[in-house]
C-alpha cells in the first residue's frame, strides 16, 4: 500500500512475540512509546508485548459519582419530606431510616453511573480520529499502530516488516 | 476446567457471530410463537383495565397474590446475573467466560419483566405515576418516602439501570468484532455502538478494570435490592410477613432461582446453538456444585422462617403455618414446593454424572423453579387468607383466576423474547472473554499428566 503522504502506519502480525520484537524496534528507532499502540482482539496479560503500564484515572470517578448521587438522594428525602409534612405521631418529621434507603440507592447509581462514563472516556471512546485499523485484527491478527509517524514513514515499515509483518495498512 | 479445545478467533467469531449474523428460519417461528403469548398477556391485561380487579381472585383479604408471586419470583431471577458475572468475576473464576452475558441479559430482561407486575397489579397503572413519581400533579402532593412502596422501585430501578450499564461496557468489544464482520446498515448500527473502540492496549486495560470495579459496585446494590423487596412485607404489620429473617431469606432464595434459572438457560443455549464447545459439561457441573451450597443456604433460612413462626407460640402466626401445612390447597403446594425447590434436585446434583448431564441439569434446574414459584407464592397468599378477627373479614380461600394464569405465562413470554431477540442482535456468549481464556490457558505437563494451565493477573 502506497505511504506517500500518511501520517500513521500500522503493522499486521500472527504472533504475540512479534509484537514485542516490532515495539523493541521501533523503540530503538527513536519512536516515543507514547506514539506506539497495540491492537488487539483481545486482553493480553500486562507487558506481554514490553509495553508500558497505562496510566488511567478511573478510581476518581466512583467517588465523584457517588457524592452527587448521595446529594440527590439527601435532596430528594428531604425536599419531599418537608414540600409535604405529614407528622405522624409527633415524631421528627424527617425520618432518618427511610432516608439511608433511598440515599443508598442513589449513591450506588451515581457511582455506577460514573464509573460508566468514566470507563467511556479513559478509554478514549468514542474514537473518531482515522488512524489505520484492519477488520483483520477481529480475526486475531494483532496490530502495532504508528501514529505521528509523519515524515519516518519508511524506518518505521522497516521495523514492522522486519519483526515479521504480514501486512501494512497506511492512512 | 477439564475440557478445553484450542479454538482460534476466527472460528469462535464464526461460532459466535453465526446467529447475530445470519437469521436461521426458526427464529422467526420462535418469534411468532413467543409473539402469540405476549399477545395474549397484553389481551388479558387489556381485559383487566376494562373490567377492573374483579377478573382476578382478590377479595377483602387476599389483595396481593399471583401478580406480586411474579413479581417476587422474576426480581429473584434477575439476581442470576450478578450472582454469576459479578461474583465470579471478582473471583477469577474461569469458568465464568461463557456464562457472563448470558446471565446478565436474563437479569435485564426478567427485572423489566418484574416491573412490570405491580403496574399490572394496581389495575389502573397510569396512577402508579401518583405513587411513585416524586410528584403527584393531580392532587400536588409529593410521595411519601416513609413507604416501603417507595424505597422498592428507588432500587429496582438502580439495579435495572446498573445492568443494563454493566451489559453495555462489557459489550462494547464484540460489536467492534460484529462491526468488522457485518455489511450495509448492520455495519453501520455495530460502529455507532462500537464507539470506535479498536483493541488497544488502554482500552482493554479499563475493561478489565471496569469487569471488576463494576461488578464490586453492583454486588451492594443486588444485596440491597431484594432486602427491599422483601421490606415490602417484612414492613407491613401483617403477621407471617412481618419478619427479621426475610431480606436474607430473599436474597439467598433469588440466588437459589437465579443460579437455577441461569443452568436452565445454558442448557437451551447450548441446545439451540450448538454451542458444546464452549458450555462444557465442566460449566455445568460448576453450576450444579454452586447450586448445592446455595440451595442449602436457602434450606437454613426457611428453617429459620419456620422456626421463629413457631418458637413465638403467636397465635396468627401458627395459624397461618396450620394452612400451610393442613388446610387445602396449600397443604398440597408444600409439599411440592419443598420436593421441587430442595429435595429432589439437591440429593441429584450430589451425584458427578448428574451435574455433567445436560438434561438432568436442565430438568432439575427447571424444577427448582417451579418450586420457587410456589415458595414466593406461599410467602405471599397463606398470611393474607389467615382466618381474622372478625367475621366481616372471613372469605373464601383465594383462587386464582384464569386472567391470572395468562399473565403468569406472560412474564416467560416476555423474558423468552427479550432474550431471543438480544441473542439476533448481539453475541450473547462474549468473544472477548472467551479469547482472553483462550489466550491464557495452554496446556503444561505435570508429570506423565497434560492439563490445563491458568495464568492470572
Amino acid at each position: 500500500m502506497a505511504i506517500s503522504g500518511a501520517q500513521a502506519i500500522l503493522g499486521l502480525f500472527q504472533e504475540p512475540e512479534q509484537v514485542a520484537q516490532a515495539l523493541d524496534a521501533l523503540r530503538a528507532a527513536g519512536f516515543a512509546s507514547r506514539d506506539l499502540k497495540t491492537l488487539t482482539d483481545s486482553p493480553y496479560p500486562e507487558g506481554a508485548f514490553g509495553e508500558e503500564p497505562e496510566k488511567h484515572r478511573l478510581f476518581v470517578f466512583p467517588f465523584i459519582g457517588a457524592a452527587c448521587g448521595i446529594a440527590l438522594g439527601l435532596l430528594i428525602t428531604i425536599g419531599t419530606q418537608l414540600a409535604y409534612p405529614i407528622v405522624t405521631g409527633g415524631k421528627p418529621l424527617l425520618s432518618i431510616p427511610p432516608m439511608i434507603n433511598v440515599m443508598y440507592e442513589g449513591t450506588m447509581l451515581g457511582a455506577i453511573m460514573f464509573t460508566v462514563a468514566g470507563i467511556i472516556f479513559e478509554s478514549r471512546l468514542p474514537y473518531l480520529t482515522g488512524t489505520p485499523y484492519d477488520p483483520r485484527i477481529s480475526e486475531g491478527y494483532l496490530g502495532v499502530l504508528v501514529t505521528r509517524a509523519s515524515g519516518r514513514l519508511p524506518e518505521a515499515e522497516r521495523a514492522l516488516r522486519d519483526a515479521g509483518a504480514v501486512d501494512i495498512v497506511t492512512k | 476446567m477439564k475440557e478445553w479445545r484450542e479454538l482460534s478467533s476466527s472460528k469462535i467469531n464464526d461460532d459466535l457471530l453465526k446467529f447475530p449474523l445470519h437469521t436461521p428460519m426458526w427464529f422467526w417461528y420462535a418469534l411468532a410463537g413467543l409473539g402469540l403469548v405476549v399477545g395474549a398477556g397484553f389481551l388479558a391485561f387489556a381485559i383487566m383495565i376494562g373490567g377492573g380487579l374483579q377478573f382476578l381472585g382478590y377479595n377483602n383479604q387476599t389483595m396481593w397474590a399471583v401478580l406480586i408471586t411474579n413479581f417476587v419470583f422474576w426480581i429473584g431471577i434477575s439476581h442470576a446475573g450478578v450472582m454469576i458475572s459479578a461474583i465470579l468475576r471478582l473471583t477469577q473464576a474461569e469458568w465464568r467466560r461463557p456464562v457472563t452475558r448470558a446471565s446478565e441479559i436474563l437479569t435485564v430482561f426478567s427485572l423489566a419483566t418484574a416491573m412490570l407486575m405491580p403496574i399490572i397489579h394496581s389495575g389502573r397503572p397510569w396512577r402508579t405515576l401518583y405513587w411513585e413519581f416524586p410528584f403527584d400533579f393531580s392532587r400536588g402532593i409529593f410521595m411519601d418516602i416513609r413507604s416501603a412502596l417507595v424505597w422498592d422501585p428507588s432500587a429496582i430501578f438502580t439495579y435495572l439501570l446498573s445492568s443494563v450499564m454493566f451489559v453495555y461496557v462489557a459489550l462494547v468489544p464484540d460489536l467492534a468484532v460484529a462491526r468488522d464482520r457485518s455489511s450495509g446498515i448492520a455495519r453501520y448500527l455495530y460502529a455507532i455502538l462500537a464507539m470506535g473502540f479498536q483493541g488497544t492496549k488502554r482500552q482493554w486495560r479499563l475493561q478489565a478494570i471496569a469487569g471488576i470495579l463494576l461488578s464490586a459496585l453492583i454486588l451492594p446494590v443486588f444485596v440491597s435490592v431484594h432486602s427491599i423487596v422483601s421490606w415490602d412485607f417484612a414492613m407491613a404489620l401483617v403477621p407471617g410477613w412481618h419478619s427479621t429473617v426475610f431480606p436474607p431469606y430473599f436474597v439467598i432464595g433469588a440466588v437459589h432461582s437465579g443460579v437455577s434459572a441461569v443452568a436452565t438457560l445454558m442448557a437451551i443455549l447450548r441446545w439451540i446453538f450448538h454451542l458444546d464447545d464452549y458450555l462444557t459439561d465442566d460449566h455445568f457441573d460448576a453450576l450444579g456444585r454452586l447450586l448445592v451450597v446455595v440451595s442449602t443456604t436457602w434450606l437454613y433460612f426457611f428453617g429459620m422462617d419456620f422456626y421463629y413462626g413457631l418458637f413465638a407460640r403467636d397465635e396468627m402466626e401458627l395459624g397461618i403455618w396450620s394452612l400451610r401445612l393442613f388446610t387445602p390447597p396449600y397443604n398440597t403446594l408444600f409439599p411440592i414446593f419443598l420436593l421441587a425447590g430442595y429435595l429432589i434436585p439437591v440429593p441429584l446434583w450430589l451425584i458427578r454424572g448428574v451435574r455433567r448431564n445436560v438434561k438432568a441439569m436442565f430438568f432439575t434446574s427447571l424444577l427448582v423453579n417451579v418450586g420457587m414459584w410456589i415458595e414466593r407464592y406461599m410467602l405471599i397468599v397463606p398470611p393474607l387468607s389467615n382466618k381474622q378477627a372478625f367475621p366481616f373479614d372471613w372469605v373464601t380461600v383465594y383462587q386464582p383466576q384464569p386472567i391470572e394464569w395468562v399473565l403468569v405465562v406472560f412474564t416467560f413470554g416476555v423474558v423468552s423474547t427479550g432474550i431471543l431477540v438480544f441473542a439476533k442482535l448481539f453475541p450473547i456468549i462474549p468473544l472477548f472473554d472467551i479469547k482472553e481464556g483462550q489466550n491464557l490457558r495452554r496446556v503444561i505437563q505435570v508429570g506423565r499428566r497434560t492439563v490445563p494451565g491458568v495464568v492470572r493477573e
